[in-house]
């Protein structure tokens, strides 16, 4: 395991600094907000700032700009409906979302889907992973003056995207998963399509890293800066490659498999100073590891359905059926005006997904509605270490903080 | 819970220092994307390749023989997740050629505005009347303008092939006196 930190706190730094400054340097403290629209916040989050000269002595984040009622717009519609909501959760990894919510309500009614559609699932979550990553990575390394690596990223993502248009019909809004299944099948020869991405994927991400991970001005921007102790970690309850950069190797995946990660041998890279720089250095690693994981299941791809074939009451039946007999066509009808039908009960279900732990909590008093809908969203918990991690640094480095947290608003506001 | 791989972190040895070698790897790398292959398109000169099954702007089809396919059932009207779409039913002529359908959309109004391209619509169809096609890009200076009425959206769909001819296999069947 790695060695305990030895950076001081972040308000000691900002309370010797403070002492430092003579007498006649000493000014009042201004008050400064960052965002709702300021390129590093991504999004649109805001920052209500206390400064002494450039030092933080206050940082408060203003949530809720972004904020639809995701929620309860659940309550009013079937379990199917909610799909695309789920889309413009972590709006850059909406199949990895779509995945979590699935299988939320999968858990409920206690439903198995065939290994065909799990080892989908978990195909296309990890190339969400990626393109996230990506993003977050290029977004970061823009954030401290990178150009260069947001254009690259931004160029592998296309690739992606071009695989999940033509296997879900859409970019980026992909709404893949149904309850029980996904929308169609994977299409003809985009398992090779698929493979080709990564062999040609790794060299060009191990060039991006290259430009970062020993870059000496990018190493002063990130080391030492942001420091979070693994204590503070757990505490504030982070998640994802935030909580393993502090050096906690939770990763739900190994620790609770869901849809048949289990088969699948991965490491989980964790950090070891819990610094901007190891939040970095675990992103770059898990590309890899994703791109590990996807060779595995496009390796032993299994055949057969790939929706739950026996849940007549959950999954619609298959088009052709429907325009050829009554039965599946009155299925078809109550499917969609009943809603799938779920039997009463609770279940708290999450996934790990790129930015973290996103947990659905479902209650159901049966029928094809949910009585209630939580979204545990990644991005809201991590933010919420931002009062305690800024205190005490650069007003520059909170750009480098922002950035290596990697937040998406349209989750952390839903 | 897992123990987790430390990531290795080495201090910067004298010449990475410097900042020379990195500027030279970075250089090299910014050359070789001089000359590698393009990935962006001049849109609009250049159109990107629309891959089948691609959920573009939603459209109503006819059948081989130009007949109107949505029977105005408002399953789509239904389960339309922002509620894009409006139908108003209507009847068909009992005398008309088509009259065992019996009913068809009097109006059939789209709001593209609202419609977020789920493709939720074509899923649920049980008459396959209803497709998101090719076409991703819609313009408008009005709100009027933004909602493709019925005429339009034929207009749009054109004519798909049919697999099943359903009405026709149901008349025949009533012609033998075995409906159902």
């Amino acid at each position: 395991m790695a060695s305990e930190f030895s950076y001081p706190d972040s308000a000691a730094k900002a309370a010797a600094g403070a002492q430092a400054a003579p007498a006649e340097f000493q000014t009042e403290k201004m008050s400064l907000s960052m965002g709702p629209s300021h390129p590093s916040t991504h999004g649109v989050l805001r920052l209500q700032m206390e400064l002494d000269g450039e030092i933080l002595t206050k940082a408060d984040p203003v949530v809720g700009y972004l904020h639809r009622g995701d929620e309860k717009i659940a309550e009013n519609m079937t379990y199917n409906q909610f799909v695309p909501y789920t889309d413009r959760l972590d709006y850059l990894a909406p199949l990895a979302n779509n995945m979590a919510y699935a299988i939320a309500v999968e858990r409920l009614a206690k439903l198995e889907v065939p290994a065909r559609c799990q080892a989908i699932r978990v195909l296309t979550a990890e190339m969400a992973r990626i393109s996230a990553h990506l993003m977050g990575l290029g977004a970061f390394a823009l954030d401290v003056g990178a150009w260069s690596v947001l254009l690259y990223a931004l160029e592998e993502r296309e690739k992606l995207y071009k695989l999940f248009e033509e296997l879900t019909g859409a970019r980026f809004t992909t709404s893949y998963t149904r309850i029980g299944g996904v929308t169609r099948d994977v299409p003809e020869g985009w398992l090779a399509r698929t493979n080709a991405f990564c062999d040609q994927f790794l060299p060009i991400l191990e060039e991006m890293l290259k430009l970062l991970t020993r870059n000496k001005i990018f190493m002063d921007r990130t080391v030492g800066v942001g420091v979070i102790s693994k204590a503070d970690a757990l505490a504030y309850g982070l998640t994802g490659p935030n909580l393993r950069g502090s050096g906690v190797g939770l990763d739900l995946r190994k620790d609770k498999p869901y849809s048949g990660y289990e088969q699948y041998e991965f490491d989980v890279p964790v950090g070891t100073k819990g610094d901007c720089y190891d939040r970095y250095l675990v992103r770059g690693e898990e590309m890899r590891q994703s791109v590990r994981i996807i060779r595995q299941v496009i390796g032993k791809f299994p055949d057969g359905p790939w929706y739950a074939t026996d849940a007549k009451r959950i999954f619609a039946p298959p088009k052709d059926k429907v325009m050829s007999s009554m039965e599946e066509l009155i299925q078809n009808f109550m499917i969609v005006t009943e809603g799938p039908q779920i039997p009463a009960g609770e279940v708290y279900f999450e996934a790990e997904n790129p930015k973290g732990i996103l947990g659905f909590f479902i209650v159901s008093k049966g029928g094809g509605v949910p009585y209630r809908l939580k979204i545990r969203s990644p991005s809201f918990c991590n933010l919420s270490i931002l009062p305690k991690v800024c205190v005490g640094n650069l007003i520059s480095d909170v750009v480098s903080i922002l950035g290596s947290l990697d937040f998406v608003m349209g989750e952390c506001d839903r | 819970m897992a123990t987790g791989t430390p990531l290795e972190r080495k201090p910067l040895t004298f010449a990475e220092r410097t900042y020379v070698p990195q500027i030279l790897s970075g250089l090299k790398t910014t050359w070789q994307h001089l000359v590698r292959p393009k990935e962006t398109l001049e849109y609009p000169e250049q159109r990107p390749a629309i891959p089948p099954g691609y959920r573009g702007v939603p459209t109503l089809v006819k059948d081989p023989h130009g007949r109107e396919k949505c029977v105005s059932c408002q399953l789509c009207e239904f389960v339309c997740p922002p509620k894009a779409i409006r139908i108003t039913p209507g009847e068909i002529a009992p005398d008309a050629p088509t009259g065992h359908v019996e009913k068809a959309p009097k109006e059939f109004e789209i709001d593209m505005l609202r419609c977020i391209y789920c493709g939720m619509c074509q899923e649920v169809c049980p008459e396959e009347a209803i497709f998101l096609q090719n076409q991703f890009s819609m313009t408008g200076y009005t709100r009027e303008e933004m909602v493709n009425n019925k005429a339009r959206l034929y207009e749009l769909g054109g004519t798909l092939p049919d697999d099943h001819f359903k009405w026709d296999k149901k008349l025949e069947a009533e012609k033998h006196g075995n409906a159902h």
